[in-house]
């Protein structure tokens, strides 16, 4: 199967510390590949290298097909590529509803429109509908986004991304701070996610990652010690003694 | 719709002010009216930067000047037709505030601050330098220009200014509403989740900071006209602080704020400094009382009155 997305000897320092080390790894059609490993690892920083916020030293990130390297933020998205944020973020004094239709308007043409009412917009009202019903995030459409629940913060973010009609999707640890009741919902949101986008997933919580992830890579010191499916990963021994911990 | 209520009070009696003057004040009280009307339209245009995105722009008087002084050299060297003297005046500010926009909008806060101040130092030094145009002293215009027989009228200039505050005060609220606005409004929040959204914040920035240049440049095409005079201090800082102080005073990001603003503010200027001449002394405390006392400014008050 062919790769969405792959990076190529990805490399990222910051002063002497090497975060990403010589990074290739690729996303196929239809997977859900996922990326774990202890903390300060450097999860975050390659997402962030991945989604266009940080910039590589060197290594190039194909996308599509198309070399995004030196692609902004913005046109990364628009090409397609969706990413959540492991601390939540959202437009706080915007509705849950208006913030779904922000992450759908970026979808329905042109935003340099001045005259006609916004919220009004019945492409973008139907895109972000439909991105709430995935979620099943149908109720509360009108509070401010900033006083939503942790578990449904984590929940918008993911309808954000998905109205974005992405072809790939970054989830930056989408169970960061959630109970362990919820985070059994989020893994079948999750599994439903999977039908429909290719997922890199980045995750602390291994129950989830065995059971969604197709494969598994695992990052340590900026440098990819271990790849292979999740039963592979499981019985391998470096893999287990940096992270997995010798005792499971 | 609500939040536009105490705008349309406000215009009612606005236009009805020419009417009143005849019984009391006269051609004193209509000036004043129209100075704190072009006021509110350069209020408006500084809030689209304020209250819609987040930057304090402390050079904004600027673009009074780039009108004002487009006005006072055209009419001093003989082109008093006011359709050309706006498309110049558009022309200029709108390369300004590319130019500018395009270096200041590359940093945030404080230093955006200073940085839109240095810039309106700049044209304030370049205005006072102009001594073919009067230098220090500033211009005096022995005619004014021609809106083909419009200024003639009784009071017509009065309801030109009126016309353009009404206009530009309805788009200035549709583009707030807009897309346009809408991601101005959310970016001025979290502008990295905006740019991973697929949206170039700078772009939308940039526009809203041309569009806002031009308007307040207008707005100094009819300072030149009504006051027939026109000088460096337009451009000086201490406007762009006046201006700041406006829409602060009305109330940022409301939709009457700024019109509410620039009507409280020529008012407490004016009986104020009747006085005493310290006025500031007064000014200065009661500002303090409103920031205080009501957060949104005076917009704020009638909001909560209503609701």
């Amino acid at each position: 199967m062919s790769a969405v997305l792959a990076t190529h000897g990805l490399c990222k320092s910051f002063g002497a510390l090497t975060v990403t080390d010589d990074v290739s790894l690729d996303l196929r059609a239809g997977e859900c590949h996922a990326l774990i490993g202890p903390n300060g690892a450097g999860k975050t920083t390659f997402v962030n290298q991945l989604s266009g916020l940080l910039t590589p030293d060197a290594g190039r990130i194909e996308f599509l097909g198309q070399d995004i390297t030196t692609d902004s933020p913005a046109e990364r998205a628009n090409a397609g590529l969706a990413r959540t944020f492991q601390i939540t973020s959202i437009i706080p004094s915007m509705t849950l509803f208006e913030n779904v239709a922000l992450a759908a308007q970026a979808r329905c043409g042109s935003s340099y429109r001045f005259f006609r009412p916004a919220h009004k917009d019945r492409q973008i009202n139907a895109l972000a509908e439909k991105a709430l019903e995935q979620i099943a995030l149908t109720s509360r459409n009108d509070i401010p986004a900033g006083t939503l629940s942790h578990g449904e913060k984590r929940a918008l973010e993911l309808a954000m991304a998905i109205a974005q009609k992405p072809k790939a999707l970054l989830l930056d640890e989408p169970m960061a701070g959630i109970g362990s009741d919820e985070s059994g919902q989020l893994t079948d949101t999750l599994l439903m996610l999977k039908r429909d986008y290719p997922l890199l997933l980045i995750e602390h919580d291994m129950d989830a990652v065995f059971k969604v992830a197709d494969r598994v890579s695992v990052l340590v010191y900026g440098r990819i010690i271990a790849s292979g499916t999740p039963t592979e990963i499981r019985a391998n021994r470096e893999a287990r003694a940096a992270y997995l911990g010798d005792e499971t | 719709m609500r939040a536009a209520i105490p705008a349309l009070i406000a215009f009612v009696f606005l236009a009805a002010m020419p009417l009143l003057a005849e019984f009391w004040g006269g051609s004193y009280v209509t000036g004043l009216v129209m100075r704190a009307m072009i006021l509110a339209i350069a209020a408006l245009s500084l809030d689209l930067l304020i209250g819609t995105c987040g930057l304090v722009s402390f050079g904004h008087a600027a673009f009074l000047g780039i009108g004002a002084y487009t006005t006072g050299i055209a009419i001093t060297e003989g082109t008093t037709d006011l359709a050309t003297i706006l498309g110049i005046t558009i022309a200029i500010s709108v390369l300004f505030a590319l130019v500018t926009g395009a270096i200041s909008l590359r940093t945030h806060g404080v230093t955006f601050i200073m940085i839109t101040l240095a810039f309106g130092q700049m044209l304030f030094f370049t205005f006072s330098a102009l001594s073919a145009y009067g230098g220090d002293d500033g211009l005096t215009l022995w005619e004014g220009a021609h809106a083909y027989g419009a200024f003639e009228f009784e009071h017509g200039l009065f309801y030109i200014i009126l016309g353009m505050l009404i206009t530009i005060w309805f788009l200035l609220g549709c583009l707030r509403e807009a897309r346009f606005g809408r991601v101005l409004l959310a970016a001025k929040e979290n502008s990295t989740r905006m740019e991973t959204l697929g949206y170039g914040v700078f772009g939308y920035r940039l526009t809203a900071y041309v569009i806002a240049g031009v308007i307040a440049a207008l707005a100094g095409v009819l300072i030149a006209n009504e006051a027939e005079f026109v000088s460096p201090a337009l451009s000086a800082w201490q406007r762009s602080g006046d201006l700041i102080i406006i829409v602060v005073l009305g109330g940022m990001g409301r939709r009457s704020g700024p019109v509410l603003g620039a009507l409280a503010f020529v008012g407490l200027e004016e009986s104020l400094s009747s006085l005493t001449h310290d006025w500031r002394l007064i000014f200065g405390p009661l500002l303090i009382f409103i920031v205080l006392f009501a957060k949104g400014g005076l917009a704020s008050l009638f909001e909560r009155r209503q609701a």
